[in-house]
């Protein structure tokens, strides 16, 4: 394979800021970047993950922070100049040129002689998978082939970085998955650094080596996906991350790492993932998957009683709703298909069900944050 | 009309006895309109092939003398060509200067842009007079009075803002994604520009620059103020020779002139059709997605 | 963000903001080189607009002599004799009374066949490219036109006489009339068009919406596209205002540039062309400039009045 990435060990933000206006898009991002690594920035829209990575592709300029790759400074230099390679949302390909001649461009910028140029565009458009649309117009192509087009053009110039913009978002669910796979396939070929935006968690969960979970402008979570998928640090990352079932209660009684919370007629054991006291008030975080309905007959010890109100068939399993005695409803998994109406008894391991702090923003922030908070308000 | 009516009177006939004298009274405003655009046309064409035409309803000879008796008369070889170069100079220059400013007003923000974007529109809302007199005092002044590049200058003052407020919303169109794609591919601001934003922009600037063409051609009040003898465009020319001091011209020369102004215009105006949609002639772009 | 965070914080992260490069920062408040590209429009704008007119309002105060003998009023003689000789005094009126009633007109009688046309039907295209016409009869050739089809030996005149409707001719040139009929030509077709792009802009759903709930056709007329037409209205009203206020070849050409189409351009164009008095042009042409913009602020006030957000579609 021709196309390389071009290389650096690290990639280093530090502090990076953006705010519109006086509002805070992106707050202190520190986050050191290693070659060849794919990295995702995920959360939901607004989270700032859009602004974070046009601000390091140098389409936004910084409010404050640096951004270094090895020693060099690289914020105070123009889009054009950074050496990154881009994939946008809407493709964003040049309506008024043939496939080839789109992912031509980028090299006519750097005046690559001719002859290598039609090399490396051939290459670009092979591994794409597109010779037989070379000669088209974006418009002639499906969404899926656009895609690769904006792919091939940003991958042809063997850029240091690509950054990518939630490429996938307007693409149908299977054609999601098979540039999933394409995508995943170009990085580790190529050898590609990579920074994802998404707010699909399990594209991210399924595509990159790091995460990191931004909300409201901040990180919440840096990690393997494994990491942020079994060990939320707060509700909001598990609210993200698929923990569905949210219950406001109260800690009654704690030890080393088990907590046994009750409220709302219930009363279960669980695993605190930060302090907390007895008399907290928490939230108690559970996955649907990981709430089973009990056989028949068999009523284990700390489960909990509800009736069942919604049964949806999701393929291999069914998806049930049900409502406890005080009201509460959760979404639990069940192999087999229950009755409307009928008394079931749930039960969850104590490690699957996990226990936040219910407020999190003013006691998760460091003594220098607050401070700064108090300024900024 | 029926099928409109049908579709506004779900309930039938008794609306439609009650809308059908408002169709009468619309369709009466245009025929009567028409008439008029149809008759004054018609009766300057007759006239101009007209020997002589006093008290009939035609006139008794037919000729094409006055044609060429006006050509002569008025060294309208001078004329077109004055008009042609003050048309395409305005058309030029407008566009070089009017369109980067377009793409800064529909793409960023900066202190002071309203202030600026009123200064662009000041000209088309002020009358031309008003502007125009202390403009062509001011050329009098620099001895450029009666010149055909005072001509261009004062033509320029409506149509720089003209091409302005045409092309902002051709530019804001196209997606400023496309712009960041190229600006990633390491295309600076100029290769941008002259890559990516002017082959899409052709359309627009064909829009505009034709629009620019129609207006100076037919511009009377400010080429008035400033051309003299040797800088006139012909629909000053015109004028001057329906004023002119000792009595009118014979009313068949103008007339003859008057038609070839009009045969001018209207070649111009079907080349500009093909580009762009009629609304557009006295509107800004809006009706792109009109299907 | 604010300026006390130095103090507030010292030594921790008081250099948050100036970490960022200055040409970032200028840039954040949108100035960087792009800018430049707005500069041949406004150095133009500057040379050929401001300039000027900068110098014709001073040179509204720099009379010639013999007019501050004539009217007095020191630096401000020009005003002085516009205001108090009646020959410039009632050009205003005239102006007016010419300019009003044709926007007024041109904009009114647009609405109900813009209302009638709109929607598609064949020929459309052909029926709005000849309203595009008069575009190319310009101000020169209409006049000559009207000179010629509406004078007393002309074919309308001829035609009402044969049928009998009337006796003697009817003088609809050289006078009001005939400026009028030369303002109705080149402005009608302006407003209809402008009229009629507004109107596409309003969607059709809002329409059918009110008739499911019981609207009449006047009553969606009235209650629904009227309020949401009204500043497309004023608009055109201002537009079709502008172009009729400084109606000057008609005026001089079908009208009666002595007596009652003695616009305000006439008389500026006068004191340029044949008195040469640079001074009292500047100052009628100022005065048409302000006047003008006066009615034009009346106009937005009013539509101020109106809803402001969008009109549902592209409008």
């Amino acid at each position: 394979m021709a196309i390389q990435a071009g290389s650096f060990r690290t990639l280093e933000l530090t502090d990076v800021g953006r705010s519109f206006g006086g509002h805070n898009a992106l707050t202190d991002l520190n986050l050191t970047i290693r070659a060849g690594e794919f990295i995702a920035l995920l959360g939901p829209s607004g989270c700032g993950k859009s602004t974070a990575l046009n601000c390091l592709a140098g389409l936004l300029p910084l409010t404050h922070g640096t951004i270094r790759i090895d020693d060099e400074r690289i914020d105070t230099l123009p889009a054009e100049k950074r050496g990154f390679g881009m994939v946008f949302q809407n493709y964003a390909l040049f309506p008024h040129l043939s496939v080839e001649k789109n992912v031509a461009f980028g090299l006519q910028m750097r005046n690559v002689p001719k002859a290598e140029l039609k090399k490396r565009v051939a290459e670009a458009i092979a591994l794409v998978k597109l010779e037989d649309h070379a000669r088209k117009l974006p418009g002639q192509l499906s969404g899926g082939q656009q895609q690769r087009v904006a792919i091939a053009r940003a991958i042809v110039l063997e850029p240091r970085l690509v950054l990518m913009d939630e490429p996938l978002s307007n693409l149908d669910a299977k054609l999601r998955l098979d540039m999933r796979t394409e995508i995943r396939r170009i990085h580790q070929n190529l050898g590609l650094t990579t920074v994802y935006v998404t707010h699909d968690q399990e594209e991210a969960l399924s595509m990159a080596d790091r995460l990191v979970v931004l909300r409201e402008g901040r990180v919440q979570q840096v990690g393997s996906p494994e990491e942020v998928h079994t060990s939320p640090v707060n509700w909001h990352v598990a609210d993200f991350m698929g923990y569905r079932n949210m219950l406001d209660l109260e800690v009654a009684s704690a030890d080393a790492d088990r907590v046994v919370v009750a409220g709302s007629g219930l009363r279960l054991r669980a695993t605190a993932v930060e302090r907390v006291a007895v008399g907290d008030k928490v939230r108690l975080a559970m996955r649907p998957e990981d709430v089973r309905i009990a056989p028949d007959g068999a009523a284990p010890a700390e489960s909990i009683p509800a009736t069942v109100a919604v049964v949806e068939y999701h393929g291999r399993e069914f998806a049930v709703g049900v409502s406890t005695a005080s009201g509460l409803t959760l979404h639990v998994r069940s192999d087999h298909a229950p009755q409307v109406g009928q008394e079931v008894a749930l039960v969850v391991a104590p490690e699957r069900a996990l226990v936040f702090r219910s407020s999190l923003d003013a006691a998760d922030l460091s003594e220098v944050e607050r401070d700064l908070e108090e300024v900024r308000t | 009309m029926a099928t409109i009516e049908k579709v506004e009177t779900p309930e039938g006939t008794r609306r439609r006895v009650a809308a059908k004298p408002s169709t009468w009274v619309v369709w009466f405003l245009v025929a009567v309109f028409f008439v008029f655009l149809v008759g004054i046309l018609s009766s300057v064409v007759v006239d101009s092939f007209a020997k002589q035409w006093f008290g009939t309803w035609l006139p008794p000879e037919f000729t094409a003398d006055w044609y060429a008796a006006a050509w002569d008369r008025f060294d309208l070889t001078h004329v077109m060509g004055v008009t042609l170069l003050v048309a395409v100079a305005v058309v030029v220059l407008s566009v070089l200067i009017g369109v980067p400013a377009a793409y800064l007003l529909a793409r960023r923000n900066f202190p002071g842009k309203r202030l600026i974007t009123l200064l662009f529109l000041m000209p088309i809302i002020i009358p031309p007079i008003t502007y125009g007199i202390p403009l062509a005092t001011v050329m009098y002044n620099f001895g450029l009075g009666r010149t055909v590049l005072a001509v261009v200058l004062v033509n320029l003052v409506p149509s720089v803002p003209f091409v302005i407020m045409t092309m902002t919303p051709f530019i804001e169109q196209i997606n400023p994604a496309i712009e960041n794609a190229a600006r990633m591919c390491g295309a600076t601001m100029k290769d941008v520009f002259l890559r990516i934003l002017a082959p899409l922009l052709i359309p627009g600037i064909l829009a505009a620059a034709i629009l620019v063409l129609v207006r100076t051609v037919g511009m009377f009040e400010l080429t008035f103020l400033v051309s003299g003898p040797r800088s006139d465009t012909l629909v000053v020319a015109i004028y001057r020779a329906m004023t002119s001091a000792g009595g009118a011209e014979a009313r068949q020369l103008v007339s003859s002139m008057a038609v070839l102004y009009t045969a001018t215009m209207l070649v111009i105006l079907v080349i500009a059709l093909r580009f762009i949609n009629p609304t557009q002639l006295v509107a800004r772009v809006k009706d792109s997605s009109d299907d | 963000m604010s300026t006390v965070a130095p103090a507030r914080t010292p030594g921790s992260r008081k250099d948050g903001r100036s970490t960022a490069s200055l040409q970032h920062r200028l840039a954040e408040r949108g100035i960087d080189r792009s800018l430049l590209m707005l500069l041949p429009a406004v150095l133009f704008t500057f040379a050929l607009f401001v300039y000027p007119f900068a110098y014709g309002i001073g040179l509204t105060v720099q009379p010639n002599p013999d007019v501050v003998e004539k009217w007095g009023g020191g630096i401000f003689a020009n005003y002085v004799a516009f205001f108090s000789d009646p020959f410039f005094r009632d050009s205003v009126w005239i102006t007016m009374r010419l300019a009003l009633p044709a926007a007024l007109f041109n904009v009114l009688a647009s609405v109900p066949v813009a209302f009638k046309l709109r929607g598609k039907f064949r020929g459309k295209r052909a029926l709005t490219t000849l309203l595009v016409l008069p575009i190319t009869l310009g101000t020169v050739l209409t006049a000559q036109g009207l000179l010629i089809f509406a004078g007393r030996q002309g074919w309308l005149n001829r035609f009402l006489m044969d049928v009998g409707l009337i006796q003697e001719p009817f003088q609809l040139v050289m006078n009001y009339t005939g400026v009028f009929l030369s303002l109705v030509i080149s402005g009608f077709p302006f407003a209809f068009l402008l009229i009629s792009s507004y109107l596409s802009g309003i969607d059709p759903s809002l329409e059918a919406a009110a008739t499911t709930l019981g609207a009449s056709w006047f009553q969606r007329f009235r209650r629904i596209i009227l309020p949401l037409l009204a500043p497309g209205l004023a608009t055109t009203f201002i537009l079709t205002f502008v172009l009729a206020f400084s109606v000057f070849p008609s005026a001089r050409l079908v009208g009666d540039a002595t007596g009652e189409t003695r616009v305000m351009a006439l008389m500026a164009y006068r004191a340029f062309g044949e008195q040469i008095d640079y001074p009292m042009a500047s100052t009628v042409a100022i005065l048409m400039g302000v006047i003008e913009l006066a009615v034009i602020a009346l106009v937005l006030l009013w539509r101020s009045t109106f809803y402001k957000g969008s009109t549902g579609g592209k409008g």
